[in-house]
């Protein structure tokens, strides 16, 4: 079977196949190279938590070191998607979402519906998402929500190694715009990847544990903490199913609605915080579907409706646990 | 007739002119039509500042691509986009530049290298330096063009794409068009300099102003600074200074204006009146000459209308096409 590598390798072995196999991807991000201008190492950091570094020795000037400017060059990577180049632009947290939003929600998305089906925008915003690295308010969110909110643009959020190399290199070789979500805190998680290259198509879900008894929908580092949970579970006799949905939009529904049809019970976990999060969506959309499959009422476990704390003792409360999961499958279970 | 005395041939002057007068009858036919309520939403109208898109423009191939703003119609026109399909988008229609999806702010057509009017202020501007990058990429002496309005000119877009152009030695050219009101609020009130070059000088790259209403000097002020980035000279800031014959949008009653300001416009600063002045007392065009044009255009913006009104409707099918490339 194939070599055990990090999530942050398999990104970087995504970029680096996707460079050499296509001429018109080009990267670009704050600090992605790293030193530019000084007098000290280039590549001095090859990205912030060390993602890119490398690549700049084997693809050159097609890794482009930006200003602190994001409103500029997020918007130059949709203007060169535009003209034919397929660029990777990282945001480094997707906090710094705000800064340049309205390049990803009132251009890149909108190009190709508001232009009448003429134009195509294959541009990648890779950004780091989530909690857990005692950052604070402004580097933990997950803000998935806003991006599945928009027409137009197709969001991604994978929870293994092997998922995060197949998913980007979709992503890149994809013709629309493209939110590649990376929780920071699955960085350095390992697993088995292929050193070949491959692509995951979008919109399909993952069953990650087979069950019988209960079904949890959910995605990102929380998949980790629902199979956690149903491990838990099993020691009680309970046999729950876990779907990592992979990408958000599109979302791959009918395989959740299959689970629940086998299940009746559903529990959706999510990161984000709760008001029209991925799991109200999920929830909604079985509610209105498989109503009359399930057997108890359909539980969500999100963050709470507050900012992420920074004091540790306080995020570790805001960010969804395994017992509180394995205590939404008992809620929707006493039915 | 006369031995020409203007840098540009007599083709160019002719297609200059056509160019002008077609951006003016489009604007003036849309002033009256939407007046009628034969227009859905809402139209920004170009007449007045023709002179500097044409000028501009004459300069441009299909593979130099131009980001344009709300006020995009004589952009359009001047990059080559088909007056007939602008006018069907206008009405809303099939068939129109973006199928009806976009409208007048929203024009686009990319095969031409035109990346879209916007209706978010400054927001072309980052596009167009990643237009530049990719024409960087290509190497073939390629160039992108912002524009934008003295309003949108205190975007933080476009302040950090001028960062970005010159840090990166883009080529790309940001043409501000200064037609002394954001909307209603003067320019003086909105912007702290006296002059966009200064501007430019605060971002380390070359600035240039010009009087926007004179189609020769943007023209050649336009060639030194598309010819300097065609061979890696950088980005360059121009400044049109010109007038707006209408409202920031039809239906404003412009009581921000001065008694007469209108008029003394119409009057005094006419791109089209000057540049037709300039071309028949040279004596390289004659009268009649620009008349054949005007009952040519005349005759094109017509059958344009005609068209718009008698094309179909978008159905309900098409309301939820187009969204992906694929999903």
């Amino acid at each position: 079977m194939a070599r055990k590598i990090s999530m942050k390798q398999a990104i970087n072995e995504a970029l680096d196949q996707e460079m050499a196999r296509d001429p018109s991807v080009i990267v670009m991000g704050e600090d992605i190279v790293g030193g530019a201008g000084g007098d000290g190492e280039r590549d001095a950091w090859g990205g912030v938590l060390g993602v890119t570094k490398g690549l700049y020795a084997k693809h050159g000037d097609r890794l482009l070191d930006t200003p602190l400017s994001e409103s500029a060059y997020i918007g130059a990577a949709i203007g060169a998607a535009c003209c034919g180049m397929r660029p990777v632009a990282e945001l480094m947290f997707v906090d710094f979402m705000g800064v340049c939003f309205d390049q990803i929600y009132n251009q890149a998305a909108k190009f190709r519906y508001m232009f009448g089906g003429k134009a195509q925008t294959p541009v990648v915003i890779r950004a780091m998402c989530g909690g857990g690295f005692r950052a604070a308010a402004q580097h933990s969110q997950m803000l998935t929500p806003l991006f599945t909110h928009i027409p137009g643009l197709k969001v991604v959020c994978p929870s293994t190694p092997y998922d995060t190399k197949g998913l980007l290199i979709q992503s890149i070789r994809d013709n629309d715009p493209v939110i590649f979500l990376e929780h920071k805190n699955l960085y350095g998680f390992e697993g088995e990847v292929p050193e070949s290259s491959y692509a995951i198509p979008f919109g399909e879900a993952n069953v990650v544990r087979d069950g019988k008894t209960a079904t949890i929908a959910t995605y990102g580092l929380m998949v980790h903490r629902s199979l956690d949970a149903a491990a838990a579970l099993a020691k009680e006799g309970v046999d729950v199913e876990v779907i990592d949905l992979r990408t958000l939009s599109p979302l791959d529904i009918d395989t959740v609605l299959e689970s629940v049809e086998k299940t009746g019970r559903l529990v959706c976990v999510d990161e984000a915080n709760p008001r029209c999060s991925i799991a109200a969506d999920v929830s909604a959309q079985v509610a209105q579907q498989a109503f009359r499959a399930l057997k108890g009422s359909i539980q969500m476990v999100t963050a709470p409706h507050t900012p992420v704390p920074f004091s540790p003792v306080l995020e570790d409360l805001y960010i969804p646990s395994a017992a509180q999961i394995a205590t939404a499958v008992k809620r929707t279970m006493a039915h | 007739m006369a031995s020409n005395p203007f840098p540009q041939s007599k083709e160019q002057l002719l297609q200059a002119y056509r160019t002008m007068r077609t951006i003016r009858e489009f604007e003036e036919r849309l002033h009256i039509d939407f007046g009628r309520g034969d227009i859905p939403g809402f139209v920004h109208l170009y007449a007045g500042e023709e002179a500097a898109g044409t000028g501009i423009m004459l300069h441009l191939g299909p593979g130099d691509r131009i980001a344009s703003t709300h006020r995009g119609h004589g952009h359009c026109i001047s990059k080559g986009v088909d007056v007939v399909a602008m006018m069907k988008e206008i009405y809303g229609k099939k068939g129109g530049a973006c199928e009806g999806k976009g409208g007048s702010m929203h024009i686009a057509d990319l095969d031409k290298g035109m990346m879209g009017a916007n209706g978010i202020l400054g927001a072309g501007a980052p596009l167009v330096c990643g237009a530049a990058l990719a024409a960087k990429f290509r190497g073939k002496g390629e160039v992108a063009i912002s524009f934008v309005g003295d309003g949108a000119s205190n975007q933080g877009t476009f302040l950090e794409s001028l960062n970005l152009a010159a840090v990166w030695n883009l080529p790309a050219i940001f043409v501000v068009e200064n037609n002394g009101y954001a909307e209603s609020t003067s320019r003086d009130y909105g912007v702290a300099v006296d002059s966009y070059v200064d501007r430019a000088a605060g971002f380390g790259l070359p600035g240039v102003t010009v009087d926007g209403t004179d189609f020769f000097a943007v023209h050649e002020a336009a060639g030194e600074i598309i010819a300097r980035a065609r061979k890696g000279g950088g980005p360059a800031l121009l400044e049109c200074k010109m007038v707006r014959f209408h409202g920031h949008f039809e239906g404003d009653a412009q009581t921000y204006r001065a008694p007469g300001e209108n008029e003394h416009n119409r009057a005094n600063n006419d791109c089209l009146k000057k540049f037709s002045a300039a071309v028949t007392s040279a004596g390289v065009i004659s009268a009649a000459e620009l008349q054949a044009i005007d009952h040519d255009v005349l005759g094109l913006i017509e059958s344009a209308v005609v068209a718009a009104k008698a094309a179909p409707l978008p159905t309900q099918a098409d309301l939820l096409t187009d969204v992906y490339v694929k999903y």
